[in-house]
């Protein structure tokens, strides 16, 4: 390789590296920023901001659903595994709103420590299967086949 | 070895060479992408918890991918150009940025009409799909360079620096799901362990990918051999060709 060659190698090679550098000190930076919700930890141990609309993200746990039978108000409970927030809901839920998925929710804490949303949005998770292997994980779970999926 | 490369970097060889592969990846795109639309549209099953809107996944997974894919060839070509002041690595580099930026416009598309019945919204400014957006505007800022400059070469030199900057929003966007919790779920295909799909929904998905990779390798050659003809077109070369078909 001729000498000019090298040496614009070099310099695409310093680009690349030089642009990764300061992008990736930017982006450690900006750092917790970037997620789109906080966690109950995080609610818990008083990160998320009172009095300023955020969204918060968890599953909904099983058996909190609560839902007033004379309007469109809901109750449920978000957990990341260690902590746990109420979130009350008046409003459309979407599709995928069930115990054990996975939601985000957008409103602000009240001051009895509640979450009160004003949009809730679903995720859903990275496994795609037809519904009868589900049933057939679910059936073989309750048989104690498998340890949980 | 280098002296073959060398020699297919000569602009009419790769004119000539360029038309053959098109072809083929062509009719290797078509031939993959009909049975790939049947199994993927029609003979595939419903997902558990999304039903039938799991298909659009056919459509949109295929074409983020390719976004990723177009960009890191038309960068890796633009490095190519810029260190060995190569015509057809510079052609081709400049071909991938539209076909990039198609596949790119198509998964921001088919995402947003598979978020509002899934997630309950058509856009959310989370990780992912902000890098994705920006990674559409790195391609219209690469073809909107590449038209500022009248100077062949100079454009060549510039939108490679450019194609080289943004290259770091590649790690950005695979990596967005993990790094960050965002709303768009994480990698299916691409995880290290066993990928969470099901054989029956794995093997439209690959088809459509490879039936989308060989439609974008016929694209780019297509456009590059009009790139070639255009900044060669006083050479001796194209000016033979135009004579002979003119004949």
């Amino acid at each position: 390789m001729n000498r000019a060659r090298r040496d614009r190698l070099i310099l695409v090679g310093l680009i690349v590296t030089g642009v990764a550098v300061a992008v990736g000190l930017m982006l450690f930076a900006l750092g917790q920023n970037v997620n789109l919700f906080y966690s109950p930890t995080q609610v818990a141990r008083g990160e998320a901001p009172v009095g300023h609309t955020f969204r918060l993200g968890g599953m909904v746990v099983e058996g909190s659903v609560v839902r007033d039978p004379n309007s469109l108000k809901v109750q449920f409970a978000l957990t990341d595994g260690a902590h746990e927030v109420v979130v009350q809901r008046e409003g459309i839920l979407p599709d995928l709103f069930r115990e054990g998925q996975g939601i985000v929710a957008q409103g602000q804490l009240d001051g009895g420590g509640q979450f009160i949303a004003a949009e809730v949005l679903a995720k859903h998770d990275e496994n795609y299967m037809p519904p009868e292997v589900e049933h057939a994980m679910e059936t073989a779970k309750q048989l104690g086949l498998t340890k949980g999926k | 070895m280098l002296t073959r490369l060398y020699a297919l970097a000569s602009p009419p060889r790769f004119y000539r060479l360029a038309d053959l592969w098109s072809r083929w990846l062509l009719w290797c795109g078509i031939a993959l992408l009909l049975p790939g639309l049947w199994f993927s549209l029609l003979d595939s099953p419903p997902d558990y918890q999304q039903g039938e809107s799991v298909r659009i996944m056919y459509v949109h997974v295929p074409a983020a991918w390719l976004s990723m894919f177009g960009y890191v060839c038309m960068a890796t070509m633009a490095g190519i150009g810029l260190i060995f002041r190569s015509k057809a690595a510079s052609a081709v580099a400049h071909s991938c940025a539209p076909a990039g930026a198609a596949f790119t416009f198509l998964a921001l598309v088919t995402g947003s009409l598979w978020g509002k019945p899934m997630w309950g919204t058509w856009w959310i400014w989370d990780a992912r799909l902000t890098s994705e957006l920006v990674l559409l505007f790195l391609y219209f800022g690469y073809l909107g360079l590449k038209a500022a400059i009248e100077d062949r070469e100079a454009a060549a030199r510039a939108t490679a620096v450019l194609a080289l900057v943004g290259v770091v929003n590649i790690p950005i966007i695979h990596y967005s799901v993990e790094w960050w919790n965002t709303l768009h779920q994480g990698p299916t295909v691409t995880k290290l362990d066993k990928p969470s799909i099901h054989l029956s929904m794995l093997l439209p998905l690959l088809l459509m990918s490879f039936s989308y990779m060989a439609l974008f390798g016929a694209m780019v050659l297509r456009r590059a051999r009009g790139e070639i003809l255009l900044r060669e077109r006083n050479s001796g070369w194209v000016r033979e060709l135009a004579m002979g078909e003119k004949a």
